[in-house]
């Protein structure tokens, strides 16, 4: 039988001919994408496929749960931060530590600077050239490209002269045969839609985040002293204030953060928004490709708590919960800690439960690998030509909320905000969709997704402004406390306890359980963000946020696979972070078979 | 807290401990902290896997030195050393581990900034083991770490970079990552 319709509605189709891409990252690789095409070229049938092994739970076992953070620090290459920080609140929630005020302030502004260098750099480095073409800049007029950016935006750096100049340097820079980050991409392919000028104009752009993005990791560089893997303290932040003197973080290094800040709000707002309505405007049918699970089910945890140790939805800067079925009338409340609600199944993964019909909660969690391919497997097990994802398929977990494939990350969080009115949000989104001409529903899509990510990258660096400044106002009240230690000794500690530690991350919701025995770590499970999004199959038949996502997109062309990178690319995927290296042979260029 | 711009070499591991011989960039750059004494012109780092998020320390030094588990297709342990130019050759020609891709990025991308390092050097090595999560160095390239750590001087005298022997040992504050990552106490804690 080659037509179904999944447990969550989607009608998938296997007959026709068959598309492989893998890896599909430009950074973090394997992550592997297999389709079926019908006659017209459309996506019936989509596959996603997490091609490396996960044992970041069987590293920690048996270790200080002090030290957790710095471990799962070197989980991912890009998201070194936010997994101590998941990592040290789970440890926190487990032996009931409360943080200081200023400790809750650094962790805001360290994670809002991460999403605004996160996404800045997702959107530029690796996801606008799934739709800016470099090689047409090379044809486009500088006098025309300057007209173009003064129609949009402020920004100082738009003469033509300084076009010609970038332009100059990217010819010479192609004309040297060394494309380097350019090098992975489908250049003059009829799918990419902007005129020369406009791509022009967003190359220029690249070069400009490029350095730019440099500038916004200092602040953590101030607080957490060692970026890239920044220090973290479970009670706190490990760094101390000295206002008035030279040591510590003084007040030079302070108005270099609030002097980073107002230029990352210049450049975003001035830069990479108008960039992106430009670009969007030329793409509207990416406005109805894409959506997926984003229509019907979507979960975030909630964060950026204005108070410390408070974590009620009503405390976040932004606000939590799930919506089910499509519903925006009702956000439901998501708790971590409740054995029905968050739980990773494995039928169609490559481990071993007991009973696999059944889902587990992390704190009972169990990572037992099992390589084993199904009996339509085309291939071998080291060459796997094509997956039979009726059997088990994918390194990657299914987790599921209350049983439902969800997706989790930008969208979902500006979705769920929206939905429980949040006003600075539902400006933004208006504003945008106003700009555009385009009704609420167009942010179900592939474009949705990156316009969403763009709106929250504006949305962050907004909010470190007033992070810092009632951190400062804090601080100039005398309070320059930034850990509590009374905790700190495992003398003080219950004999067993469990904990969960959430985050959301740039890619989504993130968390970390934790299981406490006799000082010692008994257990830890992380559910990441791309474990959601990628998810394979669940024994239900529910497919995940990818496989959903791909549905119905016409290709251009089967041997470019421009349409699936844009889909996955929107979602920011991070496979190291997914799952972790079996075959250590990463590819610079994606691979594409069709059959 | 050392402000970037008075850091004129960048010494920096590559590669991620938690993974068997991927650990070997940043175990050097821990074993040379350990013999040796630098001034604050000279920095050294745990790069992990970052990719692109090197780039900020990559683009502001003069001079770079890198450790790293490369794929040459040598016999394992086997140590190789590249100057200046052979570097980027050798990263754009063949298919290496998985942050090689990121790191290869980020030369390019510092040149394209106009901003890569005058000086580079690379020592590499070719891992005997990767996927063994959560495990450690292998004895043919744990061995070769005293020699990396000599051939690391040799370029650093070349550069005439000042730095000299340890005469008291290393404090908590002067490690270049969290100790509980540090080779010793990391291997303590590997469970069966």
């Amino acid at each position: 039988m080659t037509e179904s319709v999944t447990a969550n509605g989607f009608a998938l189709d296997t007959s026709g001919q068959r598309v492989v891409v893998d890896p599909i990252c430009r950074i973090e690789g394997h992550l592997r994408i297999e389709v079926n095409l019908d006659t017209e070229n459309v996506i019936r049938n989509a596959v996603s496929t997490g091609t490396m092994w996960r044992g970041l739970e069987i590293i920690l076992k048996g270790r200080d749960p002090r030290d957790a953070w710095a471990f799962t620090e070197r989980i991912c290459g890009v998201c070194t931060g936010v997994h101590a920080l998941t990592s040290v609140r789970a440890v926190e929630d487990a032996l009931g530590i409360e943080i200081p005020t200023n400790a809750n302030h650094i962790r805001n502004l360290m994670m809002l600077a991460q999403y605004t260098q996160d996404h800045l750099v997702h959107f530029y480095h690796l996801h606008a050239l799934d739709w800016v073409d470099v090689v047409s800049a090379l044809s486009a007029d500088p006098k025309a490209t300057s007209a173009l950016q003064q129609s949009i935006s402020t920004w100082h750096k738009s003469s033509p002269g300084y076009f010609r100049d970038v332009q100059a340097r990217i010819k010479r820079f192609v004309e040297s045969g060394q494309l380097g980050p350019f090098s992975n991409a489908y250049w003059g392919s009829p799918a990419y839609k902007l005129p020369p000028e406009a791509n022009l104009m967003a190359v220029t752009h690249y070069l400009e985040a490029l350095d730019f993005q440099r500038e916004i990791v200092k602040i953590h560089t101030v607080f957490g002293g060692r970026n890239p893997h920044p220090n973290w303290v479970v009670g706190g932040m490990p760094c101390s204030f000295s206002l008035n003197e030279t040591g510590g973080i003084n007040m030079e290094w302070l108005n270099l953060v609030s002097s980073i800040i107002d230029r990352s709000i210049e450049f975003i707002d001035k830069v990479y928004i108008p960039d992106l309505t430009a670009i969007a405007s030329f793409y509207p049918e990416w406005t109805t490709y894409g959506g997926g699970l984003s229509s019907t089910n979507l979960l975030s945890y909630g964060d950026f708590p204005r108070v410390a140790n408070d974590w009620s939805q009503e405390n976040m800067y932004m606000p939590g919960g799930a919506i089910i079925n499509g519903d925006l009338s009702t956000v439901h409340e998501v708790d971590t800690r409740d054995p029905e609600q968050v739980q990773e199944f494995v039928a169609h993964s490559w481990y071993k439960y007991p009973d696999e019909n059944k889902g587990l909660h992390p704190w009972d969690g169990v990572t037992d690998p099992n390589f084993e391919l199904g009996p339509n497997t085309k291939g071998t097990k080291t060459n796997i030509q094509e997956i039979d994802e009726g059997a088990k398929y994918s390194f990657v977990k299914a987790p599921r909320w209350r049983g439902h494939a969800m997706e989790v990350g930008p969208l979902a969080r500006y979705v769920i905000a929206y939905a429980r009115g949040n006003e600075e949000i539902k400006a933004q989104v208006d504003g945008l969709l106003g700009a555009l001409g385009l009704p609420l529903t167009a942010l179900f899509s592939t474009l949705g997704r990156t316009a969403a990510r763009g709106l929250e990258c504006s949305w962050a660096a907004h909010k470190m402004r007033v992070v810092f400044d009632d951190m400062m106002a804090n601080l100039k009240a005398g309070d320059t406390a930034t850990s509590n230690m009374d905790l700190w000794e495992p003398s003080s500690w219950p004999k067993d306890t469990k904990g969960v530690g959430r985050v959301e991350a740039p890619r989504g919701a993130l968390g970390h359980w934790v299981h406490i025995k006799d000082s010692k770590i008994e257990n830890y499970q992380a559910i990441v963000p791309t474990t959601w999004n990628a998810s394979p199959r669940d024994p239900a038949g529910n497919i995940g946020a990818y496989e959903a996502a791909l549905l119905g997109t016409p290709m251009v062309n089967a041997e470019q696979p421009l349409e699936i990178l844009r889909t996955i690319h929107s979602f920011d995927p991070c496979l190291a972070c997914a799952t972790h290296v079996i075959a250590p042979d990463g590819q610079e260029l994606a691979t594409v078979k069709v059959r | 807290m050392v402000a970037e711009g008075e850091t004129e070499t960048l010494i920096l591991g590559i590669g991620n401990v938690l993974w068997a011989d991927e650990g070997f960039g940043v175990r050097c750059v821990e074993a040379l902290n350990a013999r040796f004494h630098f001034d604050e012109t000279v920095r050294l780092m745990d790069g992990g896997t970052q990719g692109l998020f090197l780039l900020p320390w990559v683009s502001s030094v003069s001079r770079l030195l890198l450790f790293d588990a490369i794929d040459f297709g040598l016999e394992p342990g086997q140590l190789r050393v590249m100057r200046d130019d052979e570097v980027p050759q050798y990263l754009g020609a063949k298919k290496v581990s998985m942050h090689q891709t990121g790191f290869q990025e980020v030369l390019m991308s510092a040149k394209l900034l106009n901003d890569r390092p005058k000086q580079l050097a690379l020592i590499g090595v070719q891992p005997e083991m990767l996927d063994d999560y959560g495990g450690s160095l292998r004895a043919s390239v744990r061995q070769r770490i005293p020699e990396a750590v000599d051939r690391a001087c040799e370029i650093l005298n070349d550069w005439g970079v000042n730095f000299r022997e340890r005469e008291e040992p290393l404090t908590k504050v002067e490690l270049i990552g969290p100790g509980a990552l540090e080779m010793g106490i990391y291997e303590s804690g590997k469970p069966g």
